[in-house]
């Protein structure tokens, strides 16, 4: 494996600390009383999502971490594991379903995700920030009800169930921010 | 140099700034605490000088870089040694406020090109130059309309956080070994070797990698266990340093392990760094001697020993003395995140 001194780090550079992959999500150059350079960095874990925060001295060498991100369409679910198709290379590789996890809930099938492999296994999906869904089930709305504030649950094709304001109805097209499960808009009419 | 001493340029610089319109509020506030900085100075007593930005032997301190300007000679990395002979030379009380250039140095506290105020009393005690920082920073709060408190950004926030500062003195004092003792529960005495720091650093819990000196072992428990603690609900001096980081400053009486020097924190800042100067010129030229041959072992430039310095410290009456970054003064006291915010050019925008 190379290595990398703290001159390369940038946010996303992939390393192992401890036996796991991490990604550096924030850095700063500090230099304390008349000291050493340091690069205060913050690291996600890939694995368990955990951010840390080290001081690593300008001469320590970071082992880089096997990690590889390859763009996959999610074709369809099988009993306990999805199947996601390399939409460059057509190969086709089965992901349980615990490491998917919620992030199911806002997968509909087709939906082309980012797929994070180390050391050759496949331990996470990134998702698009944004999907738009038809709306299956919810309380009927009220017309010309744009009251902000209040809210009903609405049920979508991909299993979650959103918060969204009154006039929706079912059949309508919202859009959803995946990484907070939030209602955005509206972008189409039953 | 080894590459590694050559941090890249923060990723937050904005591309191609030609004419920095977004600055104007940075460069007006830093001329308002430039002006009434000049003022308190001069109300003091002070002299102002002006001392070389070139000189043949710049700051010997191992993990300073000067640049090289040309006919042997090196932008000075502080005002220091010359400052030092004018003491030497009778002037009481001086002051200079001037470019310093350090290599290597950026980030959203650094720049290698930025401005220092450095001022020495003759005669004074470091809690003398202490109640001047107090009194410096009230100074440039005032000047532009933040006080009795500043405000902290997120990005110099503890916890990421922004915040308040209230910044009337008294500031908090404190030791290198209370801290050390309340945040790190180490006992540190100053006398301890290499390997037994690197102990007392694993049962603290800080992974020290493959320093090998004193000082990066040191700071590597500074930087993990104590800095974020500093300078957060006022800002903090931190006093009496280790005898292994002694740079140029001298032993406090009846305590050979304890030097006096102080650093003063302030809101996710390092603002400033002062001295009981040294006056021995012998003890002095062991240090640079020592300074040189770590810097030649480290594969550093090893610059000449200022022959004209040494000289000068015999004749030095018992002097304080400190630097004061003033760009950070000024981001204190406007409550900036970047360095860049309170410069009208930075560094790969000149």
């Amino acid at each position: 494996m190379p290595t990398y001194d703290t001159s390369d780090i940038r946010k996303g550079l992939k390393v192992m600390m401890d036996g796991a992959p991490y990604t550096v999500v924030e850095f700063q150059f500090i230099k304390p009383g008349k000291g050493a350079a340091f690069t205060r960095t913050k690291f996600k874990n890939l694995l368990s999502g955990a951010v840390i925060e080290r001081n690593i001295r300008s001469g320590e060498k970071l082992e880089s971490a096997n990690v590889e991100t390859k763009t996959m369409q999610y074709l369809y679910k099988e009993a306990d594991s999805f199947v996601f198709m390399d939409t460059s290379t057509y190969d086709q590789v089965h992901i349980p379903s615990e490491t998917i996890g919620d992030d199911a809930l806002f997968m509909p099938e087709q939906i082309v995700v980012e797929v994070l492999f180390f050391n050759e296994r496949a331990v996470g999906v990134t998702l698009p920030n944004f999907i738009e869904q038809k709306v299956l089930a919810t309380e009927p709305g009220f017309r010309g009800d744009t009251a902000t504030g209040v809210t009903k649950p609405a049920k979508i094709s991909t299993g979650a169930t959103i918060a969204v304001p009154l006039f929706i109805n079912e059949g309508d097209t919202i859009k959803i921010d995946t990484r907070s499960g939030e209602y955005l808009e509206r972008v189409g009419r039953a | 140099m080894s590459a590694s001493d050559e941090p890249r340029a923060e990723p937050a610089a904005p591309p191609h700034v030609v004419n920095p319109t977004s600055r104007v509020a940075g460069i007006e506030a830093r001329a308002r605490v430039r002006r009434a900085v000049r003022s308190w100075f001069e109300g003091q007593g002070f002299l102002e000088v002006e001392t070389p930005a070139r000189v043949p032997s710049p700051g010997q301190e191992v993990h300073l870089q000067a640049i090289p300007a040309g006919d042997e000679r090196y932008l000075i990395t502080s005002p220091e040694y010359h400052m030092k002979r004018l003491a030497a030379a009778g002037l009481p009380r001086i002051v200079q406020i001037c470019r310093c250039w350090r290599g290597g140095e950026r980030g959203s506290h650094h720049q290698p090109e930025f401005t220092m105020i450095e001022w020495y009393r003759v005669g004074a005690s470091l809690d003398e130059i202490a109640r001047d920082c107090e009194a410096l920073v009230e100074v440039a709060a005032r000047a532009v309309g933040h006080w009795p408190s500043v405000d902290v950004p997120a990005g110099r926030g503890r916890e990421g956080k922004s915040g308040k500062l209230a910044v009337q003195a008294p500031f908090e004092r404190v030791t290198v070994r209370e801290v050390l003792s309340r945040f790190a529960g180490i006992a540190l005495r100053g006398d301890e070797s290499v390997d037994e720091l690197r102990v007392l650093a694993t049962h603290a819990g800080c992974k020290s990698g493959t320093a090998a000196t004193w000082d990066d072992i040191f700071f590597q428990i500074f930087l993990d266990r104590v800095e974020t603690h500093l300078g957060r609900s006022r800002p903090t001096f931190m006093f009496d340093w280790p005898l292994p980081l002694a740079a140029l400053a001298r032993r406090k009486p009846g305590d050979p392990l304890t030097i006096e020097r102080f650093e003063l924190y302030a809101g996710g800042l390092e603002l400033a760094n002062a001295f009981g100067e040294l006056c021995d010129p012998v003890e002095q030229r062991a240090r640079f001697v020592a300074e040189a041959e770590l810097r030649r072992q480290q594969g550093r430039a090893v610059y000449p020993i200022d022959e004209k310095l040494l000289a000068a410290l015999a004749e030095m009456p018992p002097t304080c003395g400190v630097a004061m970054g003033f760009d950070r003064l000024v981001m204190l006291a406007t409550g900036a995140d970047s360095i860049r915010d309170v410069m009208a050019f930075a560094d790969d925008e000149a």
